[in-house]
Parts: C-alpha cells; structure tokens; sequence
C-alpha cells in the first residue's frame, strides 16, 4: 500500500455560513442543518461534498426567476405613467380651455411616448418582433393589454401634438392640404388620449404584480395606487414646470395629490407584504432610491404649495417631482430583481401561507401530498 | 379559453383543440433517481441546446449545472443529508399524510414491514449512502407543464401555447424576447436565451458553438416534435432506471399514488408527490414527482401559485386606482381654476 501526503489530507472547515437573523419575520424560522462533517472524524465514513445548506432552500439557489428587464424598461415604467398622467391633464385643460396647459401637456406626453416605446422595443431579446406582440388580444396578459393601450394612446398623442406643433410653429410644417383633417381629428384624438391615459398609468402596476417575483407579486394589493399617483405627480410637475403659474392651478393640484397618494399608497402596499418580501423596498439600493423618492416627493409637494408665487420654484419641484417619479419605478424595479436572489423570500412566505390555510383547515390544496 | 385557476378536467381541450387527446406528462420517481444525468444529456442533445455557463464545478455535491434555464430543459438536483434531516423528513412526509386520505397500508415506519427506520448503522464503517445514516437525494427537475401555465397565460405574443398534448411550448420563431413569461412561472423555469451565455473567455481554443433562438424564450418542450411522431421524449427514452416515466399524465398520476403508497408500506414515510393534486395553485403539474423530503430541499417552491388565479382581483385593484386619477384629475380642474 502506497501512501501520498494526500492521504492524510483533510480540507480545513471553513466558518460555517448563518444567514439565520436577518429579516426573521413571522416565518423566520432559521432552522440550520447540523453539518454532514461533523460526525465521523476519522474520514471512513461518507464525507460532504458541500458545506452547510439552509433547509429552506437548495444551495442558495434562486427558486424564481425574475424578467429580464433592466433600465429601459425602469425608464420605460417612469414615462409611460408620465405620458398616462399628462394624457388626462390635456383632455381636462382642453375642456376647460386652458390652451398653454393643454399645450405643455400634450408636449410631454409626446416626448414621453417617443422615449418610452423605444426603450419597450429595445429591452425586447428580438427588436424586430415587435409587432409580433399585435398578433394577439389577450386579456389574461397584461403586458399583451398594455402594448394595445400603449399603441392606441400614441396615436392620439401623436395626433394632438401634431397639432399643437403645427400651431406653435405658424402652421408651418408641411401638411398641406391635410392640415384641415390634422384638426377634425384633434377632438377624437384627445379623447382617445385622455381614455387611455389611467390604463397607461396602472396597467404596469398589474405587469409586475401578475409575476412569481415575490417582492412584485405581494405589492399587488397597492402598486396600482402607487403607480397612478406618481404618474400623476409626474405629469402634474412637468406640467407646472412648462406653464405660466397663472395657467398651471390644476397641473399643481394634481402634483399634489399624487404626492400624497404616493406616500400612502406605498405604505398601504408594504402593509400587505410579508416582511421577507417588502425588505428589498427598504434594503439595499432599491431601498435607497425609495427613500430618496419619498424625499424628493415631499420637498416637490411642498414645492408646488409655493410654485404659485414663483416660476423657479415651479420648475425646481416639477422637476423634483419628475425626479421622484422614476426613483419609485426604478427601486420598485430592482426590489423584485433583489427578491429573487434570496430564495428564502420565495420559500418562507409560501410556507406561511401554506401554514396558515392548513391551521385554518383547509388541507386540500397543498401541491405536496402524501398519498 | 382556459381557466385561470382551480382543477381543470382537460386543458388541451379548453384552449380550442376540438378532439381528444389524451394529456401527456412525466412522472419523475425520485426514490430510484441514481444521478446519472443521462436526462441531462439525452435533452441538451436532441433539443441541441447549447451549453450553459462556465463549465465550473459549482461546490453543490454532484450538481455542477445549476438550475434550469434557457439552456437546460432537465436539471439533476443532488442533496445530502444526514440520519437527523432523513427521520425529519420522515416525520413530515407523516404528517401530509395524515392532512390527506389516510387509506393504504401500514405507515409507521419501523412497524413496517422492510422498514427501514429502527435500523441501527452506528458504529459500522462500511455504511452504504443509502440508508438512514446518509442519504443522497438526487431529482431530476423539469418545466411542470402546468394545468394553469403562468408563462403561458402571460405571453403578449401568443408565442407560448397548449399543444394538442396539454404541454406548454413556445414557438420560437413567433417569441419577441419580452420576457413577461419569465416572471409569470411560479417555478422559475423558463428563461430567455440571451447572447451572453456562453462566455468568450472560455471558449477559447473551443468550436464556437452555435446558438440558435438567441434573445427568445426557451424550455421543456416536452420534446414535442418527438411526440407528434410518437416518440416518447428523449430523456424518458434514455433513463436507465425508469425514474423519469412518460405516458398519458392520467397513467403517471395513478402510478405515482400507487408507488408512494408502497414506499410508505415499506416505512418510507418521506416519500410524497408533488403537483398530484388538481387543487393546487396550478391546477396540478403535468410533470408529477415524488419527492423524498420537502420540495424546498430539492429547490421546489412549496407553495407555488400561478400569478394569473389572482388577475381578475389585480384587474379590479387598478381598476379602482383609475377611477380615483381620474376623481383626482377632475377635482384638481374644479379647484385650479382660481
Ligand atoms: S413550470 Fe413554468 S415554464 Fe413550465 S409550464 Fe409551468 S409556468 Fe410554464
Ligand atoms: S418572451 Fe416570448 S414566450 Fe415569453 S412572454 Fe414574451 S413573447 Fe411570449
């Protein structure tokens, strides 16, 4: 029998790896495994290949995976409410005749739509299939729901911006003899706009919650309510931004009630979640942006209680409101990426819920059975 | 049109194919899952799926693949344990039993005949894997064929669709790459095939490999094309012990509750199912496994529910949210006008 210095090898155990602690919500039961090399220390018997493993997972490893959707479509999230918001406050100040807010309205929603379809068409694995997504009306995807509200909405937005540039400009762009119909379809085209304008607003809310991301999913109850209301602050500051303070009553008030709707609604929203699935709103970097978001949503709100006297105010917290707006869809963003990197925010709600159903009686729905 | 959630008779048939067919499914016996990976390679050849990351040994005991993704259609899970996980397991897998019918064969473990659990190896060098002191765990994971498919009831594109065999296939020459089916699978097991998977570094010195269907969504196919030819799929053909069966998804059923009704005969009350049942959150899986502890060890979500049960309420939810931005709206015209 030959004998090598390998013989005698032995790995060194490393420090055993706790996750145990951190976010021990109702369920944070940290059961550890007792470690497969501790018993047996004279190496006859099986040795572990792995170190120490949670039970409530394999590996670490992720249990959901998340969409591959990264800062476009964050982009994408903030100027498709943009746009949503602003398509109301045209349809309303073309009601009322408030022709500069109606103006600055239709203005960003058409530079919101032209960045925000893009980015939808890039962030997509194959560009050139877009229009694959028409080929198909399909209720139960929200994201097939979202690209008809989104198509129907640009063009009436295409169509009142035409117009207001068109007039803005002299009537110099080369329409011709098709200025005329440029104008009967304004009317038509605004309230296209302004119909689709809330879907715009909500329907992300609902594309994220209807995932098995966890930290999306278990926002479903408020996302939508966060989401129309920092669409809602959005437009309302950009708009504020761009109008005379004589012009721009209803454009603050509407700023200011998404400030407050923003607030609330996130609040509401991480109510209803379980503390491993709103952790990633307030760890980390998604938890940053929020906070910065909420900040940035107070000082604009204030703002606009101010912007009346002043025009820099008006611009300095449109913006700030802006600002605010695409923090919350950013953080909101990354959250449900970070969700799904711990497998434990997968793992321990589903058992507590699992729990709870069968302490409440109901043992008939479980996927695991015993027969 | 399909349902949304709740046991559904014959999903093929919902989704507008006029006859009958029967469902077709997997019943994946991990109790006699040796490890081989057979599966593994059976898929990625006949799929000509190309390869998925680094090559790297990933420290996870005989598991160097990872997971299912885009790249990888089966995925051997292997787990090790110990006499005090193996009688938890025992003990939980008793407790489901006693949640459900309580109909077939003796259940105590040691009571039992060929019962396994009042064995005593301590002591004894030569101890085999196999038994109450340490055990290997290996399972060989699939995509579930979901009765209520999340990936599917998402897809904008109509790409994802119910073949005439009940599965869920995507159509990768219709897919955009959006991506929504990704977050729509409560098992995390579709994936779209980006560009990046195989790393440059590495492939130094290698044949470049060919990636077809770069940037769309890819999965179990439930080896469709094989199927419309009569074949069974690839990795069920090439399984040497039989662990992963393929046949009418009625027939898997049946033989799984009989199989974990004989292994809880023998003592072996960890034995379970998974996706078995019609009233689960997916309306019960096509690919049904039985399992030898909870499916959280093999990775497998415990709870898992299709996104899309609860659409209808998220619907109502945003509904609501639009009605109070247009209130807002109106009120902010009504009081701006000063
Ligand atoms: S397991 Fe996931 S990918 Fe497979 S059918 Fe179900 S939802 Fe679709
Ligand atoms: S990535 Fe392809 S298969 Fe998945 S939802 Fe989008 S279009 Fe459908």
């Amino acid at each position: 029998m030959t004998h090598s210095e390998y013989d005698e090898y032995r790995p060194p155990e490393p420090p055993r790896r706790r996750r145990g602690g951190r976010g021990a919500g109702p369920g944070g039961k940290g059961k550890r495994r007792r470690d497969l090399t501790e018993s047996g220390g004279d190496g006859s018997r099986e040795m572990a290949m792995v170190e120490d493993v949670e039970f409530e997972s394999y590996y670490g490893r992720p249990v959901v995976k998340a969409p591959p959707w990264e800062t476009p479509i964050g982009i994408y999230l903030f100027v498709g409410g943009l746009a949503g918001a602003s398509g109301l406050l045209q349809a309303g100040a073309a009601l009322t005749g408030n022709t500069e807010l109606r103006r600055s309205a239709r203005l960003v929603a058409i530079a919101a739509v032209g960045v925000g379809t893009p980015a939808l068409v890039i962030d997509l694995g194959r560009p050139e299939r877009f229009l694959h997504m028409m080929r198909v009306f399909k209720v139960s995807s929200p994201m097939s729901l979202g690209t008809w509200i989104l198509s129907s909405y640009a063009s009436g937005a295409a169509m009142t911006a035409a117009n207001e540039v068109d007039r803005l400009t002299g009537e110099r762009l080369p329409f011709g003899p098709l200025r005329p119909l440029l104008r009967l379809a304004e009317g038509p085209s605004a309230v296209l706009q302004g119909v689709m304008g809330a879907p715009l607003a909500a329907y992300t809310a609902v594309l994220l919650g209807d995932t098995a991301v966890p930290t999306w999913n278990a926002a479903r109850h408020g996302l939508p309510f966060v989401f129309v209301s920092s669409a809602s602050l959005a437009a309302g500051g950009m708009a504020m931004a761009l109008t005379s303070q004589k012009n721009a009553g209803p454009a603050r008030l509407l700023a200011a009630a998404g400030v407050i709707g923003d607030i609330v609604g996130m609040h509401f929203t991480k109510s209803r979640m379980h503390p491993l699935e709103s952790e990633p709103l307030e760890e980390g970097t998604p938890g940053k942006l929020l906070t910065w978001a909420e900040r940035l949503a107070v000082a604009g709100g204030i703002g606009t209680l101010l912007a009346r006297r002043s025009r820099t105010v008006a611009v300095a917290s449109g913006l700030a409101l802006a600002g605010a707006s695409a923090l919350t869809r950013f953080g909101v963003l990354h959250a449900g990426h970070e969700s799904v990197k711990d497998p434990r925010r997968v793992m321990i709600p589903q058992k507590d819920r699992l729990e709870k159903r069968r302490a409440a009686g109901i043992t008939d729905d479980s996927i695991t059975t015993g027969w | 049109m399909g349902l949304l959630s709740g046991p559904e008779e014959n999903p093929a048939a919902d989704s507008g194919w006029g006859h009958d067919h029967a469902r077709k499914g997997f019943f994946t016996d991990t109790s006699i899952c040796i490890g081989c990976k057979a599966c593994e390679v059976a898929c990625k050849e006949w799929n000509r799926n190309p390869q998925d990351g680094d090559l790297k040994i990933l420290g996870s005991s005989y598991d160097n693949t990872g997971s299912l993704g885009a790249n990888t259609w089966r995925h051997v899970a292997f787990v090790e344990q110990k006499k005090d996980r193996i009688e938890e397991a025992r003990e939980s897998g008793r407790k489901l039993v006693s949640l459900g019918m309580p109909t077939i064969g003796p259940r105590s473990g040691a009571a039992a005949p060929g019962g396994r659990a009042g064995e005593d190896f301590t002591g004894v060098d030569t101890t085999p894997p196999d038994t109450p002191e340490f055990r290997w765990l290996m399972s060989s994971d699939v995509c579930k064929h979901c009765t209520h498919a999340g990936c599917l009831d998402v897809c904008p594109t109509g790409a994802l669709f119910r073949t005439e065999f009940g599965t869920v296939v995507v159509q990768s020459d219709i897919c955009n790459g959006c991506g929504t089916c990704v977050g729509g699978c409560p098992f995390g097991v579709i994936e779209r095939r980006d560009d990046g998977t195989v790393s440059p570094k590495e492939d130094r010195g290698r044949v470049q490999q060919e990636v077809p269907n770069k940037g769309t969504a890819n999965k179990c196919t439930l080896c469709y094309d094989r199927l419309v030819e009569g074949e069974e799929p690839a990795c069920a053909k090439t399984c040497p012990t039989t662990s992963i069966k393929f046949g009418d998804r009625s027939d898997m059923v049946e033989q799984a509750h009989e199989r974990v009704a004989q292994l809880h005969a023998q003592g072996m009350t960890e034995a379970r199912l998974y996706g078995a049942n019609p009233e689960d959150g997916v309306g019960g899986t096509g690919s049904v496994f039985l399992l030898l502890d909870e499916p959280e060890v093999y990775g497998l979500p415990p709870d898992p529910q299709v996104p899309t049960a609860d659409l209808p309420h998220m619907y109502r939810t945003a509904a609501v949210a639009m009605g109070g931005m247009l209130v807002a709206t109106a009120l902010a015209f009504l009081g701006g006008r000063r």
